[in-house]
């Protein structure tokens, strides 16, 4: 989409969306499903974030920790209390799968932060996976618990009876468009909010307006790292209040 | 011809249906909004409240991300 789209028609330089393109890390060539690309890349730098992070920090486990040491429990109890607070007491059993799925989207979305690198949130193959597992993990367990009754979160006992099936045709069709908003959320998000740092990148080549635009850019910069941080945050959320709705879904 | 006007239509579709965001930015701003006032008349119980804050952000954003799905598949799968 963004390739045919250079430089003759006098526009920007560069396209906003270039940074975006799937390629190759090694050379030149087709994308398979097996090659590795930059998107390879900036995931598994995303993991080795994380170990960094949560692994070689804490393995020491001092009494008085060091800024890293503390920077991981910091991490650990925030998400520990998230679940507690949101999903309820039983819910923490499932606190490893969030606390997975929250420091990945943050360790993603920071290290696409940096100049010339690749959001792997970005792209909606990457987050439709995650949303997906959480859907799937979530209906699964459901049925798991409480058997066809957890059927009964889509008939809801407090509303009037003739509102009833009008409710639980709503009820579904939100039910299942939660994996469709949950991947393009933070898709989205990541997606427009690199793009108009590209665009205002773009406009610092016209000298006359360069010194605003580098303003501008570090500003929508220190809003995209609260983003990155809140986008994450969001979804780590959102699969706990799913997770109640599988756990309890008499309300 | 026929698949030129296609193609505008699909592209007059996509940006009218990005002023979908506009109503999630004004309910985003309105759940925001109401936190903030009701977090200064009791500021106590403030802190326990930030996540049903944002699970409302949450929801009320799916709404526009609805328009701007629709805005991309326009864009490039009309």
């Amino acid at each position: 989409m963004a390739d045919e789209a250079h430089g003759e028609e006098g526009g920007l330089v560069f396209h906003p969306m270039d940074q975006f393109i799937v390629k190759p890390l090694f050379g030149d060539g087709d994308v398979g499903i097996f090659t590795i690309s930059n998107v390879t890349f900036w995931l598994a730098a995303a993991v080795l974030a994380i170990v960094a992070l949560l692994v070689l920090t804490t393995s020491r486990r001092e009494i008085v920790p060091t800024r890293g040491q503390s920077i991981a429990e910091l991490a650990y109890g925030f998400i520990y209390k998230m679940v507690e607070d949101v999903a309820g007491k039983d819910a923490v059993r499932f606190f490893p799968y969030i606390m997975t799925l929250f420091m990945f989207i943050v360790c993603a979305n920071f290290l696409g932060l940096l100049p010339m690198s690749f959001t792997t949130t970005s792209h909606i193959a990457v987050t439709v996976v995650m949303a997906m597992a959480v859907f799937l993990t979530i209906t699964i367990l459901g049925f798991v618990l409480h058997g066809i009754s957890f059927l009964k979160l889509f008939w809801i006992t407090s509303a009037p009876l003739p509102l009833r099936p009008i409710l639980a045709f709503i009820e579904v069709i939100s039910y299942f468009v939660r994996p469709v908003s949950h991947s393009i959320r933070l898709a989205g998000n990541m997606m427009a909010g690199h793009a108009v740092i590209k665009v205002f990148a773009g406009f610092a080549a016209v000298t006359a307006i360069a010194p605003l635009s580098i303003l501008a850019i570090t500003a929508i910069y220190a809003l995209e790292v609260l983003v990155s941080f809140i986008q994450a945050y969001v979804f780590a959320i959102l699969t706990c209040v799913y997770l109640k709705d599988a756990l309890h879904p008499h309300h | 011809m026929e698949g030129d006007i296609v193609q505008m239509g699909a592209y007059i579709g996509a940006g009218l249906a990005c002023t979908g965001m506009g109503g999630a930015a004004v309910g985003v701003g309105h759940v925001v909004g109401n936190y903030l006032s009701g977090a200064l008349r009791n500021p106590s119980a403030a802190a326990g409240q930030t996540a049903t804050m944002f699970i409302g952000i949450a929801f009320s954003e799916a709404l526009g991300i609805f328009s701007f799905l629709v805005a991309l598949l326009l864009m490039f799968a009309v």
